[in-house]
């Protein structure tokens, strides 16, 4: 039987690699649990509710959007839409060539991995930094995210060491304290330089236009201190109805992501900065981003679009902690990565269609989504989808002939009666699997048909 | 970096298609709506319900806020007099000052301190210290909140290694939902719970990566 992809990732993951993965996502995992249920004793409604409220905005954005587009310019941001990642890559560029601007400072955005904005700006002469700590060091050795929250939580510490060395940035030092203290130095000149500085969005909120990011290092904070141009890259699932909403989806993130009551920087920007205010943007834009959510909204998977990119459901899934992140092969892992992945993926799904079925459909994911998202009711959905795509034949070889003769009730006899013959077949007659497989056991004597048979005979009741 | 997004194609989109993503977008969104039998309800939500009562109920503000500050590793401090012992201490001894507050705590700092209102961003690093006014605090889980109409300077109050927020007692919010609430029409709101931190290597815990390693809060 050929191996999934995902399975062969996770059997060849370095032991140190996994044990390392394992460890944090439970620490994390344990930790946002009790944290959040020694608060509120109810926290189960509250996920709930959050997952109403997300709900209610998905299935209503046709009216959300040009409200939340309304309030933006209101506030004097421009607006910009991307209904593909080369045109949101592309808005970016343009209002960079607009500024003559060269240099950009980038937070930590998902969407802006969906896009490889970096990438992009790269290659058309922008120098592109990420300044996240872990995004950063990911950005250097050339490597991929392993977790929405934890960029390098498939790294060691001398990992790290040996990149930054490599990457002129101190001699040999594998000292967190000493790894961080180097990328501040570096980091805070390259914002003071750079023209524009790039975020996402955690909430967008509809009422008031108010854009909320939380970070926890304050590097969004920074760029919007020290460039004069603030984009925001947001997919158009973000918004949020009401400011009073916040609260609730604030407590509920920073719990879920990192087992924290509050990030440290929780910002909510409205616009361009204050006129008395000397630092910080004058120019503001948002990108609202489709590439694929669409369609995902038109599917009968549209709940996932609930999402807010807490991680939570990675650190609990039993898959993800044997497999790590880059088993998923895309930049959303974990159990939510399992069904948006595929979906976003569009005409390039069957690649991944592996990962909704490496689930044993436990519902711990949906068990700690502080959106609630029926992740295991949407594994099965894409099971079905892929199912559907690929006909009867679909799964291993003798599953697929075994479906053909199920379906066809003449085959099915036909085939009753002469299975009676494996009885007779010398075992050297076998073919290669079989014969092989029969190396250590022994098969029972064909009795193909009986159930048929006294089905047919049976004794019937008298009324 | 290449491989896991959407495949890049580096040509320019027609304007036709720039002006006509929005119709296009928004159009999508409609069909995509329109063959739902009915829409999921905006919930109603008793705002308490998202406040950590455990933490705020029948407690005086400033314990909490006290509390939850120290558990963020923030400081608070309630003079002058201990804010300058704690720098001198710790040999930070030049610092960037908010220009109200300038002439004032220059004065109740005392000597060998230098203060500045001017922030030279060309020099960030001459900042060991930055004193900023707070517009607000909130208890529940021990944040000073930031904006652009009373804090001075975003960069003096984010780039030196010790932030000192001067807040006033009385414009410390019991709780988050309380705060959002008095979100005001400032363009830009921050609120800061303890210093600047990650845990990104190894998940250990590093203050100081972008921002203040030491966040201050003097309440006056």
């Amino acid at each position: 039987m050929s191996v999934s992809p995902i399975d062969g990732f996770a059997a060849n993951l370095k032991q140190e690699t996994h044990d390392a993965v394992y460890k944090s996502t439970k620490v994390t995992h344990e930790k946002r649990t009790k944290l959040l249920f020694d608060h509120f004793p109810d926290a189960n409604r509250l996920r709930e509710i959050a997952g109403e409220i997300k709900q209610h905005v998905i299935e209503n954005l046709d009216t959300y959007l040009p409200k939340v587009e309304e309030k933006l310019k209101a506030n004097g941001v421009q607006v910009h839409w991307a209904a593909t990642a080369e045109d949101a890559n592309q808005a970016v560029l343009n209002i960079m060539r607009k500024r003559n601007a060269t240099k950009i400072v980038k937070a930590k955005t998902m969407v802006s991995e969906e896009t490889e904005l970096t990438h992009f700006l790269e290659k058309n002469g922008v120098e592109c930094l990420e300044t996240d700590l872990g995004e950063f060091i990911v950005q250097i050795d050339h490597d991929h995210p392993s977790h929405i929250v934890r960029p390098i939580i498939h790294k060691s510490r001398r990992e790290v060491a040996v990149s930054f060395e490599k990457n002129g940035l101190g001699a040999y030092n594998d000292d967190p304290n000493v790894i961080t203290q180097r990328a501040r130095v570096f980091l805070r000149q390259k914002y003071l330089q750079a023209d524009v500085g790039l975020t996402g969005a955690n909430f967008v909120v509809a009422e008031s236009g108010r854009l909320v990011l939380v970070t926890n290092e304050g590097n969004s904070r920074f760029s919007l201190a020290a460039t004069k141009c603030h984009i925001a890259m947001v997919g158009i699932e973000k918004i949020l109805p009401r400011d009073r909403d916040l609260p609730l989806l604030l407590n509920l993130l920073a719990r879920s992501a990192t087992a924290q009551q509050l990030t440290v920087y929780t910002e909510f920007i409205t616009g361009p900065r204050k006129s008395t205010q000397v630092d910080g943007p004058d120019e503001m834009h948002v990108i609202f981003v489709d590439n694929g959510r669409i369609d995902v909204l038109a599917s009968d998977c549209r709940d996932i679009l609930r999402c807010i990119r807490c991680g939570a459901c990675l650190n609990v899934c039993p898959v993800y902690r044997q497999a790590s992140g880059h088993a998923y092969r895309s930049v959303y892992p974990g159990p939510v990565g399992a069904v948006l992945s595929p979906l976003l993926a569009k005409e390039r799904f069957p690649e991944l269609a592996d990962l909704p079925k490496a689930s044993s459909l436990c519902g711990a994911c949906q068990e700690v989504c502080p959106v609630n998202i029926p992740i295991p009711d949407l594994l099965l959905r894409l099971r079905d989808k892929n199912k559907q795509a690929h006909g009867p034949s679909a799964g291993t070889p003798p599953m697929g002939a075994w479906s053909i003769l199920a379906s066809q009730p003449t085959a099915w006899k036909a085939a009753m009666a002469m299975g009676g013959a494996v009885n007779y077949v010398p075992r050297i007659l076998m073919p290669g699997p079989l014969r092989k497989w029969q190396d250590v056991r022994t098969l029972p004597p064909w009795k193909g048909g009986a159930f048929r048979k006294w089905l047919k005979n049976r004794p019937t009741k008298k009324s | 970096m290449e491989g896991w997004g959407i495949p890049q194609v580096a040509e320019k989109p027609s304007n036709k298609k720039i002006m006509n993503a929005r119709e296009d977008m928004l159009g999508r969104v409609n069909k995509a709506l329109a063959v739902l039998p009915e829409r999921a309800p905006l919930p109603d939500w008793d705002a308490e319900l998202a406040v950590a009562q455990k933490l705020v109920a029948n407690h005086d503000i400033l314990e909490v806020f006290v509390e939850r500050i120290k558990l963020v590793n923030g400081m608070m401090m309630t003079s002058v007099a201990e804010v300058a012992a704690f720098l001198k201490n710790g040999g930070w001894t030049k610092g960037y000052c908010d220009p109200v507050l300038l002439a004032t705590l220059e004065t109740q700092l005392g000597s060998g301190f230098s203060l500045t209102s001017e922030f030279d961003r060309t020099r960030i690093d001459d900042y060991g210290f930055g004193i900023t006014r707070a517009a607000g605090g909130i208890a529940e889980t021990g944040t000073i909140i930031l904006n652009d109409t009373l804090t001075s300077r975003r960069l003096g109050a984010l780039t030196p290694w010790v932030h000192i927020a001067v807040l006033p007692k009385e414009q410390i919010h019991r709780t988050m939902t309380d705060a959002v609430k008095a979100l005001s029409a400032d363009p830009n709101v921050i609120w800061v719970t303890g210093p600047s931190k990650t845990a990104d290597i190894e998940g250990i815990l590093i203050e100081g990566v972008h921002g203040p390693g030491v966040q201050i809060a003097l309440v006056v």
